[in-house]
């Protein structure tokens, strides 16, 4: 099995190198032939593994010592757990509807083979962080996957909005992981260990620790400076405003990177971590509070977005914002349902939205489509069924792991609960809302496309030669199979994964002895199983329930003001002008941002050239000690008078003071 | 005539020629002459301790020191020729060329 377990990470590898290297002299079909290929066989022997792993053989062991350091063994090992699995099957299904897609997407990019190395990178990196068994190789996989993420973003490098965007979400992710690299160097200090399982045995012990300079209880360091990590890496508030940006890159890797995959390692990581985060109810509360604030606010800001990636963008977060709130709520196993399903409807939303962008030749401004679902039914169709699985309509996948986020933190009682439960239920509306208005938007109400473009608003999407949109009077046309197929593959699983899988998941024991909750102390999913009585009457009873009631009513606003009253939300805009300010801005936070963080840094960097460089070191030290030379030399040179007797007078003086010198010694 | 006769003489033309050295401000070859001097009075010590030890060695370093200060002499008035008619001056305020 050990060699099913290496093929899975190695083959999209493979796949990556000939593709980056030779693809230029493969051609076009060769190289993504290859590379689907490789990611073709990761996924299959990651079925393969699941069964295994379903029959309980799972693994743990080290794959290569790379060294050992006073104690502390540096190791490339796997860790194949039902969790591992689980993340193996998502990462590699979506991955290979992605690479898919990309042959029709990309189609007329010069830079195809290029783009298919990063995407079979990005493939190689997640797999390698997710099925590491020690935190060297977690942060490997992690900066992998950040690496690949901005290549991506800044694909079309000769856009500036593209490297302004992907610069942007290096830095901020380097904000997260100087928190993440703290939390694994805590580990090291204090467990001496890298390896998980040696960790988790320890973490009683840990627990009774105090932090030794600061006294902070060690456990609660521990997990928030891990947390701090996710939130990078997870898009969490306040370091979520790289996600949005990202939207720059092409339209399959927002797909792939910023929906399904990699801004799901940081919810994943916390899950993994369960054994120590459970013991910290501190750490939990800011997991559970921020993850609020996160499902709510964004969700807000996807209402003003007139672009229709960014509004996918912001539900995104809004979505991880869910799943971090499961994590705080205790309820990991919720939080993982909620990154599978999520991950499927988030990848279909995004494709399907890359499909009308095709569709509108490349023109992503929601105000000038409408109308479209009569020349794209597939997409339409497809659209659609994303639309409701993320709104969380009883029976699609978003409803299962939606509403028991829903239950879990209503039974959460730890501080933050109240709110959190506020945020979400809350949320419930927002969502609903956006993304109706989008489907309404973009696929119903009057035609506006092929006009003479009045709302083309180039300084809002950044102008380049990829935005034509329609010509007036020309139609747009159903995108060929390699895009719509994958459409409707990833369409099956938002619809049905999550009535098949809830029980074994969150009930089943799928997740035993994988993720640990102390349930005498966090009852959330506890509360849970005992209201589950299986899927077909979950889903009935979400017919009646609350939050149902409240996306309908989400749906239902968004169609009169989108279909019935289309004027209206353009008056109400102009109304509360202020409040549209604050979102337009998204909450300032860039502003803020560049006034703040990057203005800071420019001026810490202005006084330390002009005060550290150029008047210590330039001018004191360098200029400095030429400057002391020059005027010992000039001193000395003034002894030199030329005169002789000054010289006979200092030789005779010499010589009466060694006289003097010798007579007293 | 003790042995301190001897000394107080060679230390009194010793002295006459430092002093020399120090306030002639014009000719360099009353320099040479003082630099004589101060060897003279240094050779009157090697004769009267020779004289009053009985030790003969100091009466040859004598002759040593005669022979160098007549060579010293003869180079440096041969430089003073060299250097007058170079300068058209022997004059020691005029010489301050060696200075940094």
């Amino acid at each position: 099995m050990k060699l099913l377990y290496t093929v899975v990470p190695f083959a999209p590898l493979v796949g990556a190198i000939v593709a980056g290297l030779w693809g230029n002299r493969l051609g076009r079909t060769a190289t993504h032939r290859i590379t689907i290929l490789g990611v073709l066989i990761a996924f299959l022997a990651s079925v393969a593994i699941f069964f295994d792993v379903h029959n309980g053989n799972t693994f743990n062991g080290p794959l290569y010592t790379w060294g050992t350091s006073d104690g502390l063994t540096f190791e490339v090992g796997f860790l194949i757990d039902s969790l591992t699995v689980t993340m193996m099957l998502v990462v590699t299904f979506v991955s290979l509807m992605v690479h898919i897609y990309t042959i029709g997407y990309m189609a007329d990019d010069p830079g195809y083979c290029r783009f298919f190395s990063y995407i079979s990178l990005f493939t190689f990196s997640m797999l390698m962080l997710v099925m590491s068994n020690n935190f060297l190789q977690l942060f490997f996989g992690w900066e992998a996957v950040g690496l690949v993420s901005y290549l991506l973003i800044g694909f079309w490098y000769t856009r500036p909005t593209a490297i302004y965007a992907n610069l942007k979400a290096f830095l901020v992710n380097r904000v997260g992981d100087f928190g993440f690299l703290l939390g694994i160097g805590l580990i090291a200090a204090y467990a001496g260990t890298l390896d998980y399982a040696e960790t988790f045995a320890q973490a009683e012990k840990l627990a009774t620790m105090n932090e030794a300079v600061t006294g902070w209880p060690l456990i609660t360091a521990i997990c928030i400076a891990l947390f701090i990590g996710a939130m990078g890496k997870s898009a969490q508030v306040p370091l979520h405003v790289w996600l949005p940006d990202s939207m720059e890159g092409p339209t399959p890797i927002s797909a792939l990177i910023h929906a399904a995959t990699m801004v799901t390692a940081g919810i994943f990581m916390v899950a993994r971590m369960s054994p120590l985060f459970e013991l910290s109810d501190t750490a939990l509360s800011f997991v559970l509070v921020i993850g609020a604030t996160t499902a709510f606010f964004m969700g807000i800001l996807g209402i003003v977005q007139s672009d229709i990636k960014r509004v996918v963008a912001y539900s995104t977060l809004s979505q991880l914002g869910y799943m971090t709130v499961a994590l705080g709520a205790s309820a990991y196993s919720v939080a993982i349902f909620h990154l599978m399903t999520h991950a499927f409807f988030k990848a279909l939303l995004f494709l399907s939205a890359g499909s009308v962008i095709i569709a509108m030749h490349h023109d992503q401004d929601m105000r000038n489509m409408g109308g479209l679902w009569k020349y794209l039914p597939v997409t339409w169709l497809t659209a659609l069924i994303g639309a409701l699985a993320l709104i969380g309509t009883p029976f699609t996948s978003g409803f299962y792991s939606k509403d028991s986020i829903l239950i879990a933190v209503a039974h959460a009682q730890i501080p933050g609960a109240t709110y959190a439960y506020f945020c979400v239920m809350a949320g419930v509306f927002v969502t609903a809302f956006y993304t109706f208005r989008m489907i309404f938007l973009v696929f119903h109400g009057k035609e506006r496309f092929g006009q003479a473009h009045a709302h083309h608003d180039h300084a809002a999407h950044g102008s380049d030669d990829h935005h034509h949109g329609l010509a007036p009077g020309e139609k747009p046309h159903e995108s060929p199979k390699v895009v719509t197929v994958p459409l409707v593959l990833l369409a099956i699983p938002s619809l049905l994964i999550g009535a098949f899988t809830i029980d074994a998941m969150l009930f089943g024991g799928w997740f035993a002895n994988v993720i640990f909750v102390d349930e005498a102390r966090h009852g959330s999913i506890a509360a849970l199983r005992e209201e589950f009585h299986g899927a077909l009457a979950m889903g009935l009873h979400g017919l009646t329930s609350l939050p149902f009631f409240i996306a309908l009513a989400g749906v239902a606003l968004a169609a009169f003001f989108y279909l019935v009253r289309p004027d209206l939300p353009d008056r109400i805009a102009a109304r509360v002008r202020w409040l549209y300010t604050i979102l337009v801005n998204h909450y300032y936070f860039d502003r803020f941002n560049e006034i703040v963080f990057a203005g800071g840094a420019r001026r810490l960097g202005r006084w330390l050239w002009q005060i550290g460089d150029r008047t210590v070191i330039d001018g004191a030290m360098v200029n400095g000690s030429a400057q002391i030379v020059g005027e010992v030399a000039e001193a000395g040179a003034a002894l030199q008078s030329g005169r002789l007797y000054h010289y006979a007078f200092s030789m005779i003086l010499g010589i009466a003071v060694l006289l003097l010198f010798l007579y007293l010694v | 005539m003790t042995l301190t006769h001897y000394l107080l003489l060679a230390g009194a033309l010793f002295v006459i020629s430092v002093v020399g050295i120090f306030l002639n401000r014009k000719n360099l070859i009353v320099l040479l002459m003082c630099i004589e001097l101060m060897l003279l009075a240094v050779n009157t010590n090697f004769i009267a301790f020779s004289h009053f030890l009985g030790d003969i060695h100091g009466q040859v370093f004598v002759f040593f020191i005669l022979t160098v200060a007549a060579a010293e002499a003869g180079i440096g008035l041969a430089i003073l020729v060299v250097l007058f008619r170079h300068r058209q001056s022997i004059h020691v305020d005029d010489l301050t060329e060696l200075r940094g």
